[in-house]
């Protein structure tokens, strides 16, 4: 009773902090992925906004699904809102809540992938270059190919840009727009976070708690049913191979005609023996096990 | 019985981590193999397509290959593929959902080399330098150079020693156009992916449920029932060859006894243990041919059920009365749910 106890509160703690643990795991993979990621504005101007803008957003999405699909809760969601009634009533409350758990944790990862593009700015310089109005920078104004310029900003090793001041004046602007955007939506995002755990208790406490103990519940049935479907199916093996040695014991009975000699011999090592004892018994054991397995049955 | 039950407990919830870290090391170990690798784009026309392409495609397919390979239930799944059906039905649903999560765990590390791959964007330059679009990013009036030259210099663009082509293209804008396009490329494989990814994991609740229950049920079945029947091999083995080795010291000791006409004492009731472990070899020639006869002529595999009690009393101490082997009875309680 101990062991069960021990093993449900192992459980009960563990299927939380292993999601958290994934949830941190991938911000941190978020990081060392643009970290390692080789940003390589095209510096062109019908290609430049594809780029940065894609590389701000196509990489949170990803993020985010791998978040719902490496999170084991979101499947025993999906199960508990598709199954048929039968005679167990479905709370919506629960799935509600269950939905919220998975989608706050799957957030996390493509959050920190936009903070970090914002706060490094090489995306917005790469999408926004282009968009500048040339008369505000000196070395831009009144010329021709102000847009081709422009849009190789982003670009410090090409032969035009080198050295020139009103490249990096652009550069500069647009790096500070872009860290103002990504401290604010920090700000913004940890206000949020603090005003709902704080507010939470204010609002439908009884009903969280309801709803926290039934997922909890679900998850831990989950497991258990899943670690008695073992049990079983190692204690019905083990039923099948008896009999399955039973059944040769007793065919080679009938077939040879050996003396009934079959006493307790060599220190109780004839139980396992199962009377097969000699290479043609055992080479028929196993060409019987290849080729006529024993049925499903151990009735 | 307990510790039984734990060991295949920890097998059982082992197996699938253990395939899960092997996936994973297999993951890490293509993208250091990539970055072990030393990427030599050949610069000429014909060659660069065959490379890039080759190198894009060809160790995806080795590493899917190596995955099925490093993979254990692989010939669980063949075996229970090509099993005459004999007493036992075969289910089709089964196979089916063992070959697909082992199919699901090897397409993990050619994903990642063909995502690093397009990431990076090596391949895609090599490849397609020779389709840069020279007329929107470059010089194409260019005068003077047939088609075949055009082609020959772009293909010098990945190899920036022996580029020459400024004219008509600089290489820096060649080599960003080109890598931008692969970069694109890699993140929408990579979108693809976990988009499919999420789509199988989510709709399968959604469709077939009881099917799947009932597939990982049988297919961790047949892999446990595989598992307890090696076990119990190995337990008629270990058996079989105690028996038979003891048969034939005893044969050793009885020809001894025969041979030398000496009738043994029978021996004080405390020093019978030991002579019994000495199983009638007391002194060194007699050890020596024992182990001459051991390898000069092994004993068949075939145990004769113990002698009847002779008057030396050598063969084995006093035989209890023989019984018939009673059969017997299992009191294994299990759930029977399924």
């Amino acid at each position: 009773m101990d062991r069960f106890r021990m093993i449900f509160q192992y459980f009960q703690s563990n299927s939380e902090s292993v999601m958290n643990g994934i949830c941190g795991l991938l911000a941190l993979a978020s990081v060392k992925m643009y970290t390692s990621f080789d940003f390589s504005c095209p510096c062109l101007p019908q290609y430049n906004m594809a780029y940065g803008l894609g590389i701000m957003f196509v990489p949170p999405v990803i993020l985010f699904l791998c978040g719902l699909i490496l999170n084991r809760q979101s499947l025993m969601m999906l199960e508990e809102w598709r199954r048929p009634q039968g005679r167990r009533k479905k709370d919506l409350a629960v799935i509600r809540y269950m939905c919220s758990s998975i989608m706050q944790r799957a957030m996390v990862a493509p959050v920190v992938w936009i903070i970090v593009t914002l706060l490094d700015g090489k995306c917005l310089i790469c999408a926004f270059s282009g968009s500048m109005d040339p008369e505000k920078f000196v070395g831009f104004a009144n010329v021709s190919t102000a847009q081709q310029l422009l849009a190789k900003v982003p670009c410090k090793d090409d032969e035009l840009m080198m050295n020139n001041t009103s490249r990096k004046a652009v550069s500069r602007y647009l790096r500070c727009w872009s860290q103002a955007l990504g401290w604010s939506i920090l700000l913004i995002l940890i206000i949020a976070a603090f005003l709902a755990r704080w507010l939470r208790p204010c609002f439908n406490q009884a009903t969280l708690l309801q709803a926290r103990h039934w997922s909890n519940y679900i998850d831990i049935e989950q497991k258990i049913f899943e670690e008695t479907c073992c049990e079983h199916s190692r204690l019905f093996a083990h039923k099948c191979i008896l009999h399955f040695f039973e059944s040769m014991r007793q065919e080679i009975k009938l077939h040879s005609c050996s003396l009934p000699g079959e006493g307790e011999g060599a220190a109780g090592e004839e139980h396992f023996l199962w009377g097969i004892t000699d290479q043609d018994q055992v080479n028929k054991l196993l060409k019987t096990w290849y080729y006529e397995k024993p049925p499903l049955d151990v009735s | 019985m307990d510790k039984f039950r734990m060991i295949f407990q920890f097998f059982q919830s082992n197996q699938e981590s253990f395939m899960n870290g092997i996936c994973g090391i297999m993951a890490l170990a293509s993208t250091q193999m990539y970055s072990a690798f030393d990427f030599n784009c050949p610069c000429l026309p014909r060659y660069n397509l065959a490379y890039g392409l080759g190198i894009l495609l060809v160790p995806p397919f080795i590493l899917f290959l190596l995955g099925f390979v490093l993979n254990n239930n692989i010939s669980m799944l063949a075996e229970e593929w090509r099993r005459p059906q004999g007493q036992r039905g075969k289910d089709p649903a089964v196979l089916r959902y063992m070959f697909c999560s082992m199919a699901q765990r090897a397409m993990i590390a050619p994903a990642v080399w063909v995502s690093v791959t397009l990431l990076d964007g090596k391949c895609i330059t090599c490849a397609f330098c020779t389709s840069v679009p020279v007329e929107t990013l470059g010089n194409a009036s260019h005068p003077h150079l047939s088609q075949g030259e055009i082609q020959r210099v772009l293909a010098r663009i990945p190899c920036k020693e022996i580029y020459n082509g400024e004219q008509l293209i600089a290489n820096e804008v060649a080599i960003r156009y080109l890598r931008c396009i692969s970069q694109a490329l890699g993140w929408c494989f990579v979108l693809l992916m976990t988009t499919l990814a999420f789509l199988v994991r989510s709709l399968r609740p959604c469709f077939s449920q009881a099917a799947f229950l009932k597939s990982r049920y049988w297919s961790h079945y047949i892999d446990i029932e595989r598992k307890l029947f090696d076990e119990t091999c190995a337990e008629h083995a270990r058996s079989f060859a105690k028996v038979c080795i003891q048969q034939f010291f005893e044969g050793m000791s009885t020809d001894l006894v025969a041979a030398r006409c000496h009738l043994p004492r029978k021996a004080p009731a405390d020093a019978e243990e030991a002579a019994k472990k000495l199983l009638g070899i007391t002194d060194r020639g007699t050890m020596n041919m024992a182990l001459k006869s051991w390898h000069r002529c092994k004993p068949p595999l075939h145990l004769h059920p113990p002698a009847l009690p002779t008057g030396n009393g050598w063969a084995g101490e006093g035989q209890p009365p023989m019984q018939p082997s009673a059969p017997r009875r299992e009191t294994a309680a299990y759930y029977s749910w399924v």
